[in-house]
């Protein structure tokens, strides 16, 4: 859907030519969300920015959809492409129905239409529409504004959507809340989505890939899971964090590792157990604290559906031999 | 009690002054709004640009209006309109450039770098980008300016009716000729209580037209 081809930005400074982006290649495909990961500095936000032209690149070629975007006009281009900064932006003289309807104006839909979309959004977004929409911007938490951010770039239901660390400015709590209504959003949306972070945790959970920079340069990009359990180099395993084997729990579900109950396993019962769609993190607190060797898997039913071992964990942790 | 024997003789009279005044200063701030906006807009694009304009504005007013009526005479006399209404409004229109020109750029480049930036990234065209976003959230300042603008000009034109331009400076020009203190007093009096009236209904524009979202919150 996106496919950046040795994208370059190089600056003119008094220290002489400066390369922020360095032929970075990459394809996003349809549908898929993809965080480009890395120290301040690193080129990611360039990257992005020369997606939608607010930087324009010096060489390299970006394709959305098949097109070469350097054909395209860029204001045009732009509407069809969604955009959430982290400083949010809402325009502080419109109501959140009229910061919602702003692409879809410039579109040239009818006012009753623009407004419809606003309180389809609201909803989808956990917001109550008769509460909101003709709020001012300065009447909203920093979570509800960021949330009306997210509902303005999905205002015109683009296929694309770039998020320049669209929820760093926000207190933990909130920013857990918002990137699971995100996630939820995006598993029925299906927009393909461009995610610069520079939090690993925020990156391993939002992702289907990462894509980490390093001084303009794309060093790895490759699932979550890949990623933690085989970085390329140090700095990958420096940035990733020493503790990548525990962010690796958070992304392996129990059913793939769990053996299929059979006779004389753990019956059912009191006693801890753990549901087929739980993560690691929540088998290892159980081992932990309850000093386990394995645990019964419970259906919603209540059935003991399977069992799931420390050996089983160990065994999936275990680095894969390179291919 | 001889001043307001006067005042209330002449009531019609200081009506029509207050009419003449009225209309020099408000075809010379329209004239100054219709040219300084654009133009306090226009020089945001280059710093240097800027300062050159808002330097050029400032040595105007740094022209005693006097000075700057001898000038006109003998330019504006080549058209046959040396003395009178022309030449007091383009001076009033002259004097009214630089507050309106200075804070319309002031409040333009004020505007929050990420509401630009959002709204470039959203796909506005420049014009849609000024009209939409820039202009609603810099008016109140563009209106503070065209307030200072207002009350100079008030001023400057009262200084007018010594170049034949009739207003509420004549009062004052004649208090002064024939040493009648009446006359004196109801000129200046005339004239402080238009200057307020003025500026109290343009704050009553400036806060009417402040878009609701960017009124300071009532705690």
């Amino acid at each position: 859907m996106i496919r950046l081809d040795a994208l370059t930005k190089v600056y003119a400074t008094p220290q002489g030519q400066v390369a922020a982006v360095d032929r970075v290649s990459l394809d996003v495909a349809e549908g898929e969300t993809c965080v480009l990961l890395g120290p301040s500095g690193c080129g990611k936000t360039t990257t992005l920015r020369m997606i939608n032209r607010l930087v324009v690149p010096t060489s390299g070629k970006i394709f959305i959809g098949g097109r070469d975007t350097d054909a395209a006009d860029p204001v045009l281009l732009r509407r069809t492409i969604g955009y959430v900064i982290q400083q949010i932006g809402l325009f502080p003289n419109m109501t959140v129905a009229e910061n919602i309807g702003v692409v879809p104006r410039l579109l040239g839909w009818s006012s009753d239409r623009r407004r419809r979309r606003a309180e389809e959004l609201l909803a989808m977004l956990a917001l109550d529409p008769a509460q909101f929409l003709d709020r001012y911007p300065n009447e909203l938490s920093g979570g509800q504004a960021q949330r009306i951010g997210v509902a303005r770039a999905l205002a015109a239901d683009p296929p694309v959507l770039l998020m320049d660390e669209p929820f760093g400015a926000l207190d933990p709590v909130n920013r857990e809340a918002i990137q699971d209504e995100f996630l939820r959003m995006q598993r029925t949306l299906r927009k393909t989505v461009l995610f610069v972070s520079h939090d690993i945790d925020e990156a391993v959970k939002m992702a289907d890939r990462i894509a980490i920079f390093r001084a303009g340069r794309l060093v790895q990009c490759a699932a979550p899971d890949t990623l933690l359990a085989r970085p390329a180099d140090a700095f990958v395993a420096g940035f990733v964090g020493s503790d990548r084997t525990l962010k690796r729990l958070r992304l392996i579900r129990v059913r793939e590792i769990m053996a299929p109950a059979g006779p004389g396993d753990l019956p059912a019962g009191p006693g801890p157990a753990v549901a087929p769609d739980d993560d690691l993190r929540r088998v290892a607190t159980l081992f932990l604290e309850h000093d386990l060797d394995a645990l019964r898997c419970v259906g919603a039913d209540g059935s003991v559906v399977g069992r799931v071992t420390r050996a089983a964990v160990a065994a999936r942790l275990a680095p894969e031999p390179l291919p | 009690m001889e001043t307001l024997t006067f005042i209330l003789h002449n009531l019609p009279a200081i009506g029509e002054r207050t009419l003449e005044h009225l209309s020099i200063v408000g075809v010379a701030v329209g004239v100054a709004i219709l040219t300084g906006v654009p133009l306090g807009i226009a020089i945001t694009q280059s710093q240097r640009t800027a300062d050159t304009v808002l330097y050029l504005g400032s040595v105007v007013m740094t022209i005693p209006s006097i000075a700057l009526f001898g000038v006109l005479i003998p330019i504006l006399s080549k058209i046959g309109q040396g003395i009178g209404w022309l030449p007091a409004v383009i001076a009033a229109m002259l004097y009214a450039q630089l507050p309106i020109i200075r804070n319309t750029y002031t409040a333009i480049r004020n505007v929050d770098p990420a509401l630009r930036s959002a709204a470039i990234g959203m796909g506005m065209s420049v014009p849609q980008r000024l009209a939409r976003v820039e202009i609603p959230i810099a008016l109140p300042v563009i209106i503070a300016g065209i307030r200072i603008a207002v009350v100079i000009n008030i001023g400057v034109t009262a200084i007018a009716a010594y170049i034949g331009a009739g207003g509420l400076g004549t009062f004052i020009s004649r208090g002064i000729s024939q040493t009648d203190i009446r006359q004196l007093i109801t000129g200046a009096l005339a004239l402080g209580l238009l200057a307020i009236a003025c500026d109290y209904s343009l704050l009553w524009l400036q806060r009417r037209l402040t878009p609701k979202g960017a009124q300071p919150r009532a705690p």
